[in-house]
């Protein structure tokens, strides 16, 4: 087995271990807590700066038979928190020490105030980003929230927050977000070199390992498929994939995608790794202050965040343009407000710039992708006549 | 007042309040100031129920128009279907609340209001963004076809079942460096403390005689029904009438009603007549549908259930927990009112609520009515049934429908579900619990 092959494996290992053993390993090892978050964003910094492994809860894809979570939720409802609930309930996730909720939706708000009822003996907290981006509104009001919930985590066993510590955090996610941002950059550039079902298993890794040992993951991966002289070109279709930000595709899907003809050259999965772009003040007097400014200032554009000034869909012609798309597959979970919701001012703003485009929903566990893999491979099929 | 005996606990009575009448009037004049304000050069600001800012737009001389209600109003009048079909014909998702595309339809088609005028455009998008996201979203969409300006007003979320210091200044700042300066600008006014705080007054005048409306069902028979009969009575105080001496007169008046129906053991009054017998006393979660509103309710007054208390009567304000403007703090009030509107309550809260209500209002049981278009209100019900069941021990029922989406409104289905619940609470009886 070579070496990619190894960190492949390795990185499926995590993304299909429902049980989150190396979380339990990481406590055995190193004696702190594990905070287990939703989707979209939470400041890891935060946490890793008191010690705390941070932990991505993104549901359980399609491995998971789901016995009890339906009986929480009705058939109207996205597939991501029966998943969670069920995780919770069949003790996958015992080895965390709290979860926190960030401000995604109606759905995860709700879920909040359930797993309080639930789970009453772990920390669970709703954090309620802001939606007004001036740091003396806003940024007062978060600044505050992380504040109450590092002192919540100190009271329960975490270091108590310094500045020095927060500092390095900064610096380490700042090496981390950099390396998933060159993975994006190459996989433009060259995206035969960076599948996406590849790159995807490696996000879903920095979900569960500290941000260290993620590090070396990303880095070693680029070596290694830099290496690699069997990646070839082929004749693709370049597409990029909007709405996918919470409830995540299985695997298979990203993976019927290639096969139907396309190479995805951007995508919003596991947004906590790109949600701020480019890097956070890591040597400033108070680093809390830079963490909340880089927040309100440096956040990507997305349906969940109040679009202020700005040009509804603008942002996503932008990234169109900059990752050399062809065209944009909207693919969102079904019964995602926010995507949906989004979806018609998106669909405008790319019309509007004429870029083609095509839509389709997923569930996470969706296991027959026939339909989906016809309707993408005529949509490559159009893209590349039309660029003939 | 006219009599006949219909099968079941209902009788025939023609009906018509002071207090009906006068919302009436109120309504109409509303919709006719909205229908002339471009020709006399008014400004009108859109803006939601859950957390709206009546007081303040009013003293700015400014005209609110509520989308939600719109949407409910074309539900009503058998429209909805057309809007909604309309919306998804122009890319909106079939997944996404209804409301958001009856008013897109409504839109496309004219934008006729419920009185059969035409409504003006918004001068200002108000997004008070109280207990659930799609305002967000909604507004957004709205801000695009009318290319009009928002103002936003984020209201923090009672995650932790309460309401903190940093919670309450965070809506006081943007009130006062964001909305305050929008209404200005709009109305061409400066903010004017006193005209506030006068409306302020108002307003806790008439949430007391709300409350003691609501309140009133406690009694047996309860003289209101507090979901069905409920949602007239919340009508001026959740929408553009907050504050007015309007709302004033309209709540002393139905005060002095209700009073006048304890006086002779009545029970509520229903489209089709008073309910004489009642059999079931029900408090109910969820907003009601409004396509088959009447049929709904029916379903419910031929069986003689009478709602005694509801979460949706609160979903714009909660009044019963002692709540009540505060002339005194204007911006902290309003910042209070916003934050503790129903859906902005965690689900725990919620909980508390229910089985508060299932316990005041000596409640046979309580229903949940789940729409399909409202997260906000739906994530998270089943939990909510369940614990509301194992904290009261009476019996929980759940039905299903939807807003303003006739699809999903199946009225056998309902009608055989509610009559199993109804099974179910006699067996209860029966045994003696
Ligand atoms: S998939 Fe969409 S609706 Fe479901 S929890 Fe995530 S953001 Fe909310
Ligand atoms: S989702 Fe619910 S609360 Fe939100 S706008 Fe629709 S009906 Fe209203």
């Amino acid at each position: 087995m070579t070496g990619l092959e190894q960190l492949l494996g390795r990185a499926e290992e995590l993304y299909r271990d429902l049980r989150f053993t190396a979380v339990s390993e990481w406590k055995k090892r190193n004696g702190g807590l594990a905070i287990g978050f939703m989707p979209v964003y939470v400041p890891r910094e935060l946490l890793h700066a008191m010690g705390v492994l941070p932990v991505g809860v993104m549901g359980a894809g399609d491995d998971l038979e789901i016995i009890r979570g339906d009986a929480y939720y009705q058939s109207y409802i996205c597939h991501l928190p029966r998943s969670t609930i069920e995780l919770g309930l069949n003790g996958a996730l015992d080895s965390l020490d709290g979860m926190l909720f960030p401000a995604t939706c109606d759905v995860i708000r709700n879920l909040s105030g359930m797993w309080k009822m639930q789970f009453p003996e772990k920390y669970s907290h709703y954090l309620d980003v802001p939606q007004d981006f001036d740091a003396n509104v806003g940024g007062q009001f978060y600044r505050r929230e992380l504040e109450e919930i590092a002192e919540e985590l100190h009271r329960r066993g975490a270091r108590k927050l310094e500045p020095a510590a927060l500092r390095k955090s900064i610096a380490a996610y700042n090496e981390n977000r950099a390396l998933v941002e060159g993975l994006y950059s190459l996989r433009i550039e060259e995206p035969w070199r960076v599948p996406t079902h590849e790159l995807y298993l490696l996000l879903r890794a920095g979900n569960v390992l500290p941000v260290e040992e993620h590090t070396v993951m990303l880095r070693d991966y680029r070596a290694a498929v830099l290496a690699d002289e069997d990646r070839r070109s082929m004749d693709q279709a370049r597409v990029l994939l909007a709405g996918s930000f919470c409830e995540q595709p299985p695997l298979g899907l990203l993976r019927t995608l290639e096969r139907a003809g396309c190479y995805i050259v951007d995508d919003d999965f596991v947004q906590v790794h790109r949600w701020i772009t480019g890097d956070v003040r890591a040597d400033g007097a108070d680093p809390l202050a830079d963490l909340v400014l880089a927040y309100l200032k440096q956040g990507i554009a997305s349906p969940i965040r109040y679009i202020d000034e700005q040009v509804k869909g603008q942002a996503l012609v932008e990234r169109v343009e900059r990752s050399g798309a062809e065209g944009v597959i909207f693919c969102a979970p079904s019964f995602c407000d926010p995507a949906l919701l989004d979806q018609p001012m998106a669909v405008a703003a790319i019309e509007r710039a004429g870029i083609p485009w095509t839509s389709f929903k997923y569930a996470e566990n969706t296991g027959q992708f026939q339909v989906i893999r016809e309707q993408a491979g005529t949509f490559a099929d159009s893209i590349k006549l039309w660029s003939e | 007042m006219s009599k006949q005996a219909t099968p079941g606990n209902v009788a025939t009575a023609a009906l018509k309040d002071q207090s009906q009448e006068r919302q009436k009037a109120m309504i109409a004049e509303h919709f006719r100031k909205l229908a002339e304000a471009p020709e006399r050069g008014e400004k009108c600001v859109y803006t939601f129920v859950p957390g709206n800012l009546t007081e303040l737009i009013d003293s700015f001389g400014l005209l609110p128009v509520l989308p939600e209600i719109n949407a409910l109003q074309s539900g009503m009048r058998g429209k909805s279907r057309d809007y909604i079909g309309l919306a998804e014909k122009l890319g909106h998702s079939e997944d996404v609340c209804t409301y958001v595309k009856c008013d897109i339809g409504m839109l496309k088609s004219g934008n006729v209001g419920p009185t059969g005028e035409r409504l003006p455009n918004p001068d200002l998008l108000l997004l008070s963004y109280t207990g659930c996201f799609t305002f967000l979203k909604w507004f957004e969409l709205l801000g695009q076809e009318y290319n009009a300006p928002v103002a936003m007003l984020h209201v923090p979320y009672q995650g932790d079942g309460v309401v903190t210091d940093s919670m309450r200044t965070y809506v006081v700042d943007q009130l006062k460096k964001k909305v305050i300066p929008a209404l200005e600008r709009i109305s061409g006014r400066a903010y004017d403390e006193e005209a506030l705080k006068e409306r302020l007054a108002r307003s806790a005048k008439a949430e007391e005689d709300l409350v003691w409306v609501l309140e009133s069902a406690k009694r047996r028979p309860s003289p209101i029904d507090a979901y069905f009969g409920g949602v007239y009575y919340i009508g001026p105080i959740f929408t553009a009438f907050r504050g007015t001496q309007d709302a004033v007169l309209y709540y002393r008046e139905l005060r002095a009603e209700i009073e006048g129906r304890i006086a002779l053991g009545k029970g509520p009054v229903t489209p089709d007549g008073e309910i004489e017998n009642e059999r079931y006393r029900l408090v109910v979660e969820g907003p009601p549908n409004w396509t088959s509103f009447r049929k709904f309710w029916q379903m419910f007054a031929e069986e003689g259930a009478v709602v005694v208390a509801s979460t949706y009567t609160k979903v714009g304000g909660v009044y019963d927990n002692g709540f009540r403007h505060d002339p005194n703090r204007p911006l902290e009030t309003l910042a209070d009112y916003c934050m503790g509107c129903y859906t902005n309550l965690n689900l725990p809260t919620r909980v508390q609520m229910l089985e508060r209500y299932v316990r005041e209002y000596s409640a046979d049981g309580f229903l949940i009515n789940s729409v399909k278009s409202c997260n906000s209100f739906s994530a998270g019900q089943l939990m909510i049934l369940r614990e509301v069941e194992r904290r009261t021990g009476r019996p929980g029922g759940f039905i299903e429908s939807d807003l303003v989406d006739p699809r999903y409104f199946s009225a056998s289905n309902i009608k055989n579900r509610l009559e199993s619940y109804f099974q179910m609470i006699e067996q209860k009886r029966a045994g003696g619990a």
